[in-house]
């Protein structure tokens, strides 16, 4: 082992101290300020947020077995689907990645024993659990039925649902992101371990700055924009509605200045997760390691400039459409660089197909699918006919499910015998990973094609002709469904009942693997130091694992 | 019901405007690329997975750091694919952004939630619109209430309906029948039912349901009717030398501003001008016209418009 002075000691029979066991109560976890506790704070809500928000996907894919509706009224239907979208990018998806195995791994990785504020990592969260409150009461109280995008002057003047609640539950959920962002920007810049040069960075490192950088300068846009729409509907001040003098486009453009870049807040994360796990199920460098970080950046710069490609119809200039669609295209070419990089990283490498690698290659498939299809929406001519309709819907699913939940999933795989000290059984997890795959294609597949027939997102109701479509779409969302509770079930069976994992159970690089599992309060035993670039496979002693 | 639901599915939308053809020529071509690009990532990933796959735990591949001749190729070749898809859809959108001349004006008014079109000729329908064949229409779209969006799948047409200003589309439809007509933006409870039928006519037959029913007075003829009675007659003198400008022959051309600026007199134009004329009044004239905004229904302004439109200058074609 080269990388770094600290040789892990082997599992022994007595249970060693751990951030686990190292103190008991509630008190010790509520009051934490152990970086590894506020990590599993996170996973215990996002988990319990993804499945509110899939159960309200569940209902709407029942409803939309009939074209009539079969389940329930519009107006419900309205609030489902605003809801379901509203939990899973807020309180799901945006902090997944980066507040659960961020908040683990970035002190580990660059050799920190902790974030380098960590009052102010416990403060994110409450402040994440308070917005959450607030989203809860507009969802138990009625609904919010705006849709996740909050358009006006519906939302602002037509609605007669939850809106300020909902509204006020996401404002106050991005300071929390904001928090995160900044702790994570000054931890990497000021708390690398002795020798942990920028370019010896693992990649997940690199993705997690290009995160925290939309972080801090996209939310307070959101917060603007949250802000100007609380002005409007409950002062009657004339910001979006024409007939109080205001401009209905404005909100838009607010709300997608960040809404966009928010995009690349769930994708980047996942794609740093990818980054760690092809190498390692390869035993093999990550081929163009500058390459990649670089491309993360120029991701996160670029995704600042192509929020009007959500406008295109709006009735803005088409010379404003010709720019904003010539940008987005850009955006394409930094993330099919990443794709073949890691394909390239396989060649001639030594793989395993175990459960983070399954999850890992068919997050680079589904998401090359994701991207490409983005391609018809920066298209001009062909956007005019897909805006607003199904392909849309299956489009930044393929975005945000098939990569950023896969990726998620891939993490929580590759990560959780450093999480939990245990391994999860390998044959369920490789069997839900195969499901998940194949429900995830059967529910959003059909959906481009609903989408190019020309059936609009959103509606509670359709032409019988689309049923078909409707009906594929709804069977392979039942098998999604059970393909997400299968991991569940094991993670917290294995917590009890798996097997030791032992320090390094990959056979990986990186120096959060050089600490025994679950790693002890403080992350390391000595301070280690760094002498080599990341993914140093080639020189690991045969033999390790 | 289950018999019913594998009847008449359909796997592409009819091509039924002047438009449909090509943008589906784009569409294929890039659903082409798409499905190129994935099954080669997917069978590389296959082929690498089964070649490669780990036959010893004490393997170790040799380092590959990376390549910068792979590195160039295969960043200018999506650099190259994304440039001519962005040409080829940009000349599209382009070519099609501005409607040919003499073409058919219809307006269209979205509101919650329901479909109302104003033909120039009186007849009016909601969520229906009667097209003939072969001829250009451009709508001219607004809403009442909040962001709505007009969609005729059939045709590759789409523009949002904004309430406070005007935006438009053409098309020119090539298929007799009716075709769906959508709302595709999220506008409330009953969103999904903000539907309806456009139905292209044969020429003659359009005529025929043109000039049939009671179809009140036309557009022009409501707007002159209002343009008495709400006085503004008085001021905008036709003959000129009243304390407004003469509106004869102003639309679809510049006038020149007080603010030293010049806009083109179109609808939106006429829009403002008359619900917020002290925003920009014209050059010569003292700014005391009194503001609309809200005095005036979005039908109103229409019929307005309609008339001024129809003060055209002698022996000058119809803008």
């Amino acid at each position: 082992m080269s990388t770094a002075t600290t040789v892990a000691p082997e599992p022994r029979a007595a249970t060693p101290l751990n951030y686990l066991n190292v103190e008991y109560g509630w008190r010790s976890w509520l009051f934490t300020k152990d970086h590894k506790r506020i990590a599993l704070l996170y996973l215990i809500s996002i988990t319990f947020y993804f499945f509110i928000g899939g159960a309200f996907a569940v209902l709407m894919r029942i409803h939309l077995i009939d074209p009539q509706g079969a389940l329930v009224q519009p107006e419900t239907y309205n609030k489902l689907f605003t809801m379901h979208g509203i939990i899973m990018i807020f309180f799901f998806l945006i902090p997944s990645i980066p507040s659960v195995l961020g908040n683990f791994l970035v002190p580990l990785m660059i050799g920190a024993r902790d974030l380098a504020f960590p009052r102010l990592n416990l403060l994110s969260w409450y402040i994440y659990m308070l917005g959450g409150a607030f989203t809860m009461y507009s969802v138990i109280h009625g609904g919010v039925d705006t849709g996740w995008t909050f358009y006006t002057p519906y939302s602002s003047t037509y609605a007669n649902s939850q809106v300020i609640p909902a509204a006020l539950g996401i404002f106050i959920t991005g300071f929390s992101s904001i928090l995160t962002g900044l702790n994570f920007i000054v931890t990497i810049h000021k708390m690398r371990a002795p020798g942990m040069t920028w370019f010896r960075m693992p990649l997940f490192l690199w993705s997690m700055y290009a995160t925290s950088i939309i972080f801090v300068l996209g939310t307070p846009v959101l917060a603007i924009a949250l802000f100007l729409l609380f002005l409007e509907r409950v002062f009657q001040v004339g910001i979006f509605t024409p007939a109080l003098g205001g401009d209905p486009l404005l909100f838009q453009h607010l709300f997608w200045f960040y809404s966009h870049p928010a995009v690349y807040i769930m994708i980047l994360p996942a794609m740093g997760v990818i980054s760690e796990i092809v190498p390692c199920f390869s035993r093999k460098r990550i081929f163009g390691y500058k390459v990649i970080g670089f491309s993360s950046v120029a991701i996160a710069v670029l995704s600042f400039l192509v929020w009007g490609h959500h406008m295109f119809v709006t009735g803005q200039s088409i010379y404003t459409g010709l720019v904003f669609s010539a940008l987005s295209f850009m955006v394409a070419i930094p993330s099919a660089i990443k794709v073949f990089n890691w394909t390239a990283t396989l060649y001639k490498g030594s793989i395993s197909y175990d459960a983070p690698m399954l999850y890992a290659l068919g997050f680079i498939g589904l998401f090359t699918m994701g991207g490409l299809t983005g391609l018809f929406l920066a298209s001009l001519s062909t956007d005019v006919q897909l805006n607003g309709t199904y392909f849309i819907v299956a489009h930044f699913h393929y975005i945000m499910v098939g990569g950023a939940v896969m990726g998620y999933l891939g993490g929580m795989h590759y990560w959780w015998p450093k999480i939990s000290g245990r391994l999860y059984p390998e044959i369920w997890a490789r069997l839900a990973a195969a499901i998940i795959f194949v429900g995830f294609n059967l529910t959003f597949f059909p959906q481009f094609m609903l989408g190019y027939l020309g059936m609009p997102r959103r509606y509670a109701f359709y032409p019988a002709e689309f049923q078909f479509l409707n009906v594929m779409s709804s069977a392979g969302a039942s098998i999604l469904g059970v393909g997400y509770l299968i991991p569940l079930i094991y993670f917290a069976w294995s917590m009890r009942y798996g097997p030791i994992a032992g320090p390094n159970p990959w056979g990986a690089t990186g120096l959060e693997w050089q600490t025994p599992s679950p790693p002890p309060k403080d992350n390391f035993e000595q301070p280690p130091a760094v002498a080599d670039e990341a993914y140093d496979y080639a020189h690991q002693e045969v033999g390790l694992v | 019901m289950p018999n019913a639901m594998f009847q008449n599915i359909p796997f592409h939308p009819d091509q039924a405007s002047s438009i449909a053809r090509s943008v589906d020529q784009l569409h294929f071509v890039i659903t082409g690329i798409t499905l190129f690009f994935t099954f080669l990532i997917f069978s590389t990933i296959c082929y690498f997975m089964i070649k490669y796959r780990r036959r010893s735990r004490d393997e170790r591949p040799a380092n590959i750091e990376g390549s910068l001749p792979l590195e160039i190729a295969w960043t200018l070749i999506p650099t190259m694919i994304c440039a001519g898809l962005f040409i080829w859809a940009s000349s599209q959108y382009f070519a099609n952004a501005k409607a040919p001349d003499g073409a058919i004006e219809v307006f269209v008014t979205g509101r919650q939630w329901m479909w109302k079109v104003q033909h120039p000729e009186g007849q009016s329908e909601i969520n229906e619109l009667h097209v003939p064949l072969g001829r250009p229409v451009k709508l001219t779209i607004t809403s009442e209430d909040v962001i709505h969006d007009f969609f005729i799948p059939a045709f590759r047409v789409k523009k949002d309906a904004v309430p406070g200003r005007y935006t438009s589309l053409w098309f020119t439809a090539t298929e007799t029948g009716r075709f769906h007509l959508f709302c595709a933006q999220y506008c409330g409870a009953f969103h999904a039912g903000m539907e309806g039928w456009v139905i292209v006519m044969e020429p003659n037959e359009y005529e025929r349901w043109l000039n049939s029913g009671a179809s009140g007075e036309t557009l022009e003829a409501a707007g002159q009717r209002l343009f008495q009675e709400r006085g503004c007659a008085n001021c905008h003198v036709e003959a000129g030398g009243g304390r407004g400008p003469s509106l004869r022959g102003v639309f679809g051309h510049p006038v020149r501003l007080a603010n030293g600026l010049t806009a083109a007199v179109d609808e939106s134009y006429l829009r403002e001008a008359i619900l917020t004329p002290n925003s920009h009044p014209v050059a010569g004239y003292p700014p005391i016209m009194p503001a609309f905004q809200g005095q005036l229904d979005e039908e109103q302004i229409l019929d307005l418009i309609a008339y001024i439109r129809s003060l055209r200058n002698e022996g000058e074609a119809q803008p």
